[in-house]
């Protein structure tokens, strides 16, 4: 893929965590406009990578152009420019502002960043709560709301600023079967409307190939296969495989290292 | 190397990683301090949210303050009749009670209550916000927290603390002449007109605003860095919460003491 082709491009990326390598010279290419999935198994950093990206970590060295901005060089105010200009995260949790209602959440970023009149920002508001399906429950608060119905409106607020990239944290964990498939449909649905570019971090595999037109696997720090999934699914190899298909062992073991068993049970404690 | 060689030089080198540590703590809520202070940038707090931490953590504890100064300043009146009665001065109990509450226990009784109940409160708040991934979410907004959230909380304690610290020292001036006048039966001319002869206005009341002013930037700080520098973990924000109010009652009892001796010349 070329540059241009690339919203987000990411080379020789480095980082770790104390001892612990995280990310082992990592390049990666998002491609503009499409919804890219990132999986692999827990603790590969899918998270950190999302951080890495939304400028909320420095790496050890290497990378990471958004838009054509290296993001671990800009100054704080810079950084803070493009993150509103271009960025807009869901968090895992929701991340709602407890302290104010679903309406007056979603106006948080327009009211910041503008000095729009009243009575247009609650026709954006509502405009995009009508997208998520909650314009009705505008006048409740976050406690108030299930899990599935604070992501929703987390969602609508993170596209309130109209972000080119939109970056989940584990969307789909943690919800009813009804509220996934909303969701699932949301992401697809806000990404072809709004034309945005979606990078997804997700553990469910039959969710995420349903809408994602590029999957990118991690493993050990680096990146081990990305394709379409139809194509991850036939040709990846073995680990590739493994993992799509969700077997329990094979190149990736099930235990994790250990001695030998027949030593382990039967020494000799002191 | 001898064994007794190497332990004494593992707790040398103990020593200097928790001092170092120390330092880099201090360093980072320097920097932290300085970017919190000047108000605008990305996303900045108006006047709106500094009036309304100032209602949050002000107008809230006026209840503690207002009673708590009012029993002090009973206490002292109480106290200080038995003593002065002793060399037949009792005339002298409003001046006693006004000094030693403008002086010192108006503003340090004041900042340790306000270390203990918006002090803590400002920590769990700010943890919790971390925790939940408040924080992050403003980020990524492109709102910078610090000029959200802290600024507007820093500035509140700053206005609150010399505000509450006065109203304390108003409230156990009249505790004392409650208790010396209605009960003891001091002469109500002699505690108004001694008290109002020997008060200076900036010897007294300013230096203890001066003083109040400090306490009021530094356990705010405190406690707002504390939040911010918890462990995102119900564990986490619990021990930020009680370092808290322990640092900042020394912070406040130690300062207490340098501020003292150099508004008297002794240092």
């Amino acid at each position: 893929m070329s540059s241009e082709e690339a919203f987000v491009s990411i080379r020789g990326l480095l980082f770790s965590r104390g001892d612990r390598l995280i990310f082992d010279h990592l390049d990666l290419d998002i491609p503009r406009g499409k919804i890219t999935a990132i999986m692999g198994p827990s603790g590969t950093g899918k998270t950190t990578l999302l951080r890495l990206i939304g400028g909320q970590l420095l790496p050890d060295s290497g990378t990471i152009k958004v838009d054509g901005h290296n993001v671990p060089t800009l100054k704080r105010a810079q950084l803070f420019e493009l993150r509103k200009q271009t960025m807009g995260m869901l968090f895992q949790s929701g991340a709602l502002f407890t302290d104010l209602s679903v309406f007056d959440n979603v106006a948080f970023p327009i009211r910041v960043h503008t000095d729009l009149p009243e009575s247009m920002i609650r026709d954006l508001v509502l405009m995009k709560l009508e997208a998520v399906g909650l314009r009705g429950a505008r006048r409740l608060m976050p406690a108030e709301l299930s899990g599935g119905m604070a992501r929703r409106v987390a969602l609508a607020r993170t596209i309130a600023l109209d972000p080119e990239m939109m970056l989940y944290d584990e969307p789909f964990t943690g919800l009813d079967p009804i509220s996934l498939s909303v969701t699932v449909k949301l992401i697809k649905s806000l990404n072809d409307a709004l034309n945005l570019t979606s990078v997804l971090v997700t553990h469910d595999i039959d969710e995420a190939c349903s809408i994602a037109d590029y999957v990118c696997l991690l493993s050990e720090g680096k990146v081990i296969g990305f394709d379409t999934p139809e194509n991850l699914i036939k040709n990846g190899s073995e680990q590739v495989r493994q993992f799509m298909q969700g077997e329990p062992d094979g190149p990736v073991p099930f235990h994790f290292p250990a001695a030998d068993i027949s030593t382990d049970l039967f020494k000799r404690v002191t | 190397m001898a064994e007794w060689m190497t332990k004494v030089l593992a707790a040398i080198q103990q020593l200097g990683r928790f001092g170092l540590a120390k330092v880099q703590v201090l360093g980072r809520a320097g920097v932290f301090l300085l970017a919190s202070i000047p108000w605008g940038g990305p996303g900045s707090a108006g006047m709106k949210d500094l009036i309304k931490q100032i209602y949050s953590i002000g107008v809230r504890s006026l209840s503690i303050i207002v009673v708590a100064g009012f029993f002090v300043g009973m206490v002292l009146g109480l106290q200080g009749y038995t003593i002065l009665s002793d060399f037949g001065s009792e005339a002298a109990l409003g001046t006693m009670v006004s000094l030693t509450l403008l002086r010192e226990l108006g503003p340090v009784v004041t900042a340790l209550l306000f270390a203990g109940r918006a002090g803590s409160a400002l920590t769990a708040e700010i943890g919790l916000m971390k925790a939940t991934e408040q924080i992050s979410a403003m980020e990524m907004m492109g709102v910078d927290p610090l000029k959200r959230i802290i600024t507007p909380r820093l500035w509140a304690g700053f206005i609150a603390m010399p505000i509450l610290a006065l109203l304390f020292s108003l409230v156990g001036i009249w505790g004392g002449a409650y208790v010396g006048i209605n009960m003891l039966g001091v002469d109500e001319g002699a505690y108004w007109g001694n008290m109002q002869a020997s008060v200076e206005f900036y010897d007294d009341v300013i230096k203890g605003l001066i003083k109040s002013l400090v306490f009021g930037l530094v356990v705010t700080w405190i406690a707002v860095y504390q939040g911010f520098d918890s462990m995102p973990t119900s564990e986490g924000i619990s021990k930020a919460t009680t370092q808290t109010v322990v640092v900042a009652s020394l912070a406040v009892l130690g300062l207490d003491f340098v501020l003292t001796a150099i508004m008297l010349g002794s240092i």
